[in-house]
């Protein structure tokens, strides 16, 4: 995956971001502060124009503008940990023109890794790392033994939404909703709800990058 | 003198906070406040925060004081061990405690230790 790949994942992120804005915002209203959608709206826009407006050469280069865009502009503290997120990746990647599924695979872990050490929160938290981290380890297993990307990718998506929808029965313990103690049950983590776009944005642009043979009627 | 810079989702907080520790002082301590986000709006703004230590910084070291949330992960990102440090205090009382400190000329341990002790300050 080259240079080219990353820009259109991070375009597809800003287009399903754009989307989903006014549901994370609704999520965010039910247990935060109702600005997830237009913080991380505001954020990816930004790291549109930081790409076209500073091209980097490297897969490593777009995920670092990225995150440090997204710290400089998003506002609430998703921004720090997104940030934070895709800084570890493209640090990860280093200066490597092409990267392999199994380079991603492993620089999600570290993005997961910095996330966890920024903001301190482990699973079963109801916060992003419970999308983050499932996503991860379908990616590393899916990546492990050569195997298709475009599948590894799925099965990280898979894995994100699946960790998002079960935080709606936990209590947060992290985050702006953890001062809702027990209340903030029945609610599903905007953080974790934006995760799985994000990693579901990987998964559109791999799909649509390797078209399968359609079988014929 | 070590710095202060109280970080805040509220621009207003801050800055009053700020100009409290300072005013009850007596001396010119550098404090500065790093409160809303770049529009001004609620939120942290990493920029806001960077200068704000680069305004405080006299080389004796910067002590962060956030309130909650975003800002204490903003901080984070811009701590920078045996310089600039974060101060774990309840944010109005912690940064009376480091100012005075500060006031007094204590070392970065000793601003931190001093705004550590505002955790258990009572009231009555």
């Amino acid at each position: 995956m080259d240079t080219r790949f990353f820009v259109i994942w991070m375009e597809e992120i800003t287009a399903a971001v754009r989307a989903g804005r006014d549901h994370l915002t609704r999520l965010d209203a039910a247990i935060g502060d109702a600005d997830h959608g237009t913080n991380l709206d505001r954020g990816f826009a930004a790291v549109a124009e930081a790409l076209a407006a500073r091209p980097p050469d490297t897969p490593g280069g777009v995920l670092v503008l990225a995150g440090s865009t997204l710290i400089r502009k998003v506002g609430g503290a998703s921004g720090p940990l997104y940030g934070t997120a895709f800084r570890e990746m493209g640090k990860a990647l280093g200066d490597a023109a092409d990267v392999s599924a199994a380079d991603l695979a492993s620089a999600l872990e570290a993005g997961v890794a910095g996330v966890r050490r920024l903001g301190g929160a482990e699973e079963g938290d109801k916060t992003m790392v419970d999308a983050l981290a499932p996503a991860a380890r379908a990616m590393a297993r899916g990546v492990g033994g050569g195997g298709d990307p475009e599948v590894a990718f799925a099965a990280a998506a898979a894995a994100a939404e699946e960790g998002a929808k079960a935080t709606v029965p936990l209590v947060a313990r992290k985050g702006r909703a953890s001062y809702l103690g027990a209340r903030s049950t029945g609610h599903e983590d905007p953080g974790a709800a934006s995760t799985a776009l994000i990693v579901g944005a990987l998964r559109a642009v791999a799909a649509r990058r390797s078209p399968r043979p359609k079988s014929r009627p | 003198m070590v710095g202060i810079v109280l970080i805040s989702h509220s621009h207003g907080l801050a800055s009053e906070a700020a100009e409290l520790a300072r005013s009850v002082c007596g001396v010119d301590v550098p404090v500065a406040a790093a409160g809303g986000a770049d529009d001004g709006g609620v939120g942290t703004s990493v920029d806001k925060v960077a200068a704000a230590v680069d305004e405080v910084d006299q080389g004796d070291g910067v002590v962060l004081i956030p309130d909650l949330g975003s800002s204490v992960l903003t901080a984070r990102l811009l701590e920078s061990p045996g310089s600039v440090v974060i101060a774990d205090v309840p944010f109005v009382e912690g940064a009376i405690s480091a100012a005075v400190a500060a006031a007094g000329g204590a070392s970065l341990e000793g601003v931190l230790a001093a705004a550590a002790e505002a955790r258990s300050f009572r009231k009555l």
